[in-house]
């Protein structure tokens, strides 16, 4: 027999493997980690006294504080609505189930400016039920109702796209033996259904909240761009960034940025930690 | 307690689960739900837990008519065949799980839970092992927890769903021997699902065989084995083959020569003779029932197997033979028969057994 070196099957030569690593590398590093570096070097580019005094603008301060309240609103809001949706079609057969989970992505295939061109429609002045809420003295679009509506709607299918295929690969026998055991239709959801799924709704809850912090379109159409009043963060970078006022904008930006990273790590850490306990998607 | 079953149905878009089956269970007894898939087994064991509705019939626990009855309130015991453990909960909390979710008055202190938990643990022979997460234990020892889960509630009658399928054949033979032991210890009533006939035979008390829906006979081992009451259950349990027959006034021939065999009790007609390979002798082919031609023979285990072909249309017969057998391929010998059973060909119902 000669020894013979025989390559892997699988496996490509060295030289294009290096090809394929050098152009995916050079790729992420051209689109992504350069951008995403320019922010904070734009945004420290007169030092730090004046990035930190970019957020002493009241209008600034009212933006952040705006952002966080509809996060701490619209998020609550999906989980909620995440988790019953993602009951209904993992635990339950029910007529129009593949149309119902078709619908949940929605959100993802429509343009956030049309989603918030809709409320507009709906509930703006001129909209169906404008004169209505007019009547009534209640105002969503150009106010916070609008904002948080829009918001919720853009990022609706984040709780439950995480959720679903879990729940579906758990299957229901666990619940059905907490029944058998004489527990309630509260107390086995409570102590059975939601730990299984802890891990991955904090996931769904983190992508969630950066979405909903970060989402321009949607919440753009509906706020009216009020300064002080109806902007979000999002929204006044792009007013500062026009008011040429470069430093602030990037200062503020370098939040949401932060924020996206933030996000990221404690994704990768949940994935490393408890892969084993979230969807199959999920497990390296 | 007693369990009556009385004219169950279930149907499932056009084919039915249950076609109206009717069985009484004895309090204390332990009895084997048996049938290939799709044979509606699944579908009774968890009509009587309330996880499936029926969509018609009755179901008696006692007096009581357990379909007014929610999951919860029938107090049953139920084993699934994942075990269904619940992944988050350590052992001891699996199994104190049914005690703490009872309503204040009928909870018992945690002190009592505990002692009870410890007690369960012992009696499935996993003391020491309560700190433990489902996922760290082995198969066989799941199984456990799930039946001391199933126990701590003291159901009124405890269900199991192929409580030994996903186990290696080793440790399916232990827990069998185990379980008839828990049984014999805590006298529940007790109805598990197989489609293993060995295991159904060896660990139950009767044993109930399933086809398509329909019951197609409830008896001790013995009676399934030795006296089937259908075709189906000839064929499910045990071994056997069969040989087209036509029957004139209870004489059996083949291909138009009488059989030396008893006269059986069935209409005139075409039918089909069953017989069970370890029934089967080799003689000398003066006086025998029917001669044939050894055409295949092979070693299985402790014995000997022969495929004999007889006849016409070349039916083939296996014998189960003792392994010194002096007989060869090609050899022309005859056949006696120490037991068989003829059924009409409409294959509806046993006349008598020779």
């Amino acid at each position: 027999m000669r020894a013979e070196v025989i390559a892997d099957p699988t496996s490509e030569s060295r030289l294009a493997r290096f090809a394929i690593i050098l152009l995916s590398v050079a790729f992420l590093a051209f689109f992504l980690i350069l951008p995403l570096g320019a922010v904070f070097v734009e945004a420290l580019r007169k030092g730090l006294e004046t990035y930190f005094e970019s957020f002493s603008d009241p209008d600034t301060i009212s933006a952040i504080e705006l952002t966080v309240l509809v996060a701490a609103i619209a998020v609550p809001l999906n989980v909620v609505f995440g988790l019953a949706a993602s009951w209904a079609i993992a635990k339950f057969d029910f007529r129009g189930k593949s149309f119902f989970v078709t619908l949940i992505d929605l959100p993802f295939s429509v343009s956030p400016v049309v989603s918030g061109l809709c409320y507009v429609v709906l509930f703006g002045a001129q909209g169906y039920f404008g004169p209505w809420l007019a009547a009534h003295d209640l105002q969503i679009i150009f106010a916070l109702p609008g904002i948080v509506l829009a918001t919720v709607f853009v990022t609706f299918p984040f709780v439950a796209r995480e959720l679903i295929p879990l729940m579906q690969e758990q299957g229901t026998s666990e619940e059905e033996a907490a029944l058998s055991l004489g527990a309630g239709g509260f107390r086995t959801f409570w102590s059975v259904t939601l730990p299984n799924v802890r891990w991955a709704l904090l996931y769904g809850v983190l992508l969630c909240n950066a979405r909903a912090m970060g989402e321009f379109g949607a919440v753009s159409v509906v706020s009216g761009h009020l300064r002080g009043l109806t902007n979000t963060v999002p929204l006044q970078v792009e007013i500062l960034y026009n008011d040429y006022n470069f430093v602030a904008a990037f200062a503020v930006a370098s939040v949401l940025a932060g924020l996206g990273l933030v996000t990221l790590a404690i994704k990768s850490g949940l994935e490393w930690r408890y892969g084993d306990e979230m969807s199959s998607a999920h497990r390296r | 307690m007693d369990l009556k079953i009385r004219n169950l149905r279930k149907d499932y878009g056009r084919f039915p689960a249950l076609n109206g089956v009717n069985l009484d269970i004895r309090s204390g007894e332990l009895i084997a739900l048996l049938g290939p898939s799709g044979s509606g087994k699944t579908t009774l064991l968890r009509s009587i837990a309330g996880l499936e509705i029926p969509d018609g019939g009755q179901i008696l626990f006692g007096d009581e008519d357990a379909l007014q009855k929610s999951v919860q309130e029938r107090n049953v015991g139920f084993v699934f065949q994942s075990y269904a453990l619940f992944r988050h909960m350590k052992v001891f909390d699996n199994i104190a799980f049914g005690l703490r979710v009872r309503d204040r008055a009928r909870r018992p202190a945690e002190g009592e839970i505990r002692r009870k938990v410890l007690e369960l643990l012992d009696l499935v022979q996993l003391s020491g092992l309560e700190g433990r997460y489902p996922a760290q234990l082995s198969g066989g020892q799941r199984q456990r927890v799930a039946l001391a889960r199933a126990l701590a509630i003291e159901p009124q009658v405890l269900l199991l769903d192929e409580p030994f399928g996903a186990l290696d054949a080793q440790v399916r033979k232990e827990l069998r021997r185990w379980l008839r032991q828990i049984h014999d210890e805590t006298g529940h009533t007790t109805v598990f699902v197989t489609h293993d006939q060995e295991e159904a035979m060896e660990l139950a008390d009767r044993v109930a065989v399933l086809h398509k829906g329909d019951l197609q006979q409830v008896g001790t081992p013995d009676d399934v084995y030795d006296l089937p009451a259908t075709p189906f259950v000839y064929a499910f349990i045990g071994e056997s083959t069969s040989l087209p027959v036509t029957i004139s006034r209870g004489q059996a021939s083949l291909d138009g020569r009488p059989l030396a065999l008893d006269r059986f009790d069935a209409p005139d007609g075409p039918a089909r003779l069953h017989i069970r390979p370890q029934d089967v002798t080799i003689q000398s082919e003066d006086g025998a029932v029917l001669t044939g031609a050894v055409v295949g023979l092979r070693r299985s285990g402790p014995y000997r197997r022969a495929d004999i072909s007889v006849g016409a249309g070349h039916a083939r017969i296996e014998a189960l033979l003792p392994p010194d057998v002096e007989i060869a391929i090609g050899d022309r010998v005859g056949l006696a028969f120490s037991r068989s059973a003829v059924f009409p060909e409409d294959e509806k119902v046993l006349r008598k057994a020779a």
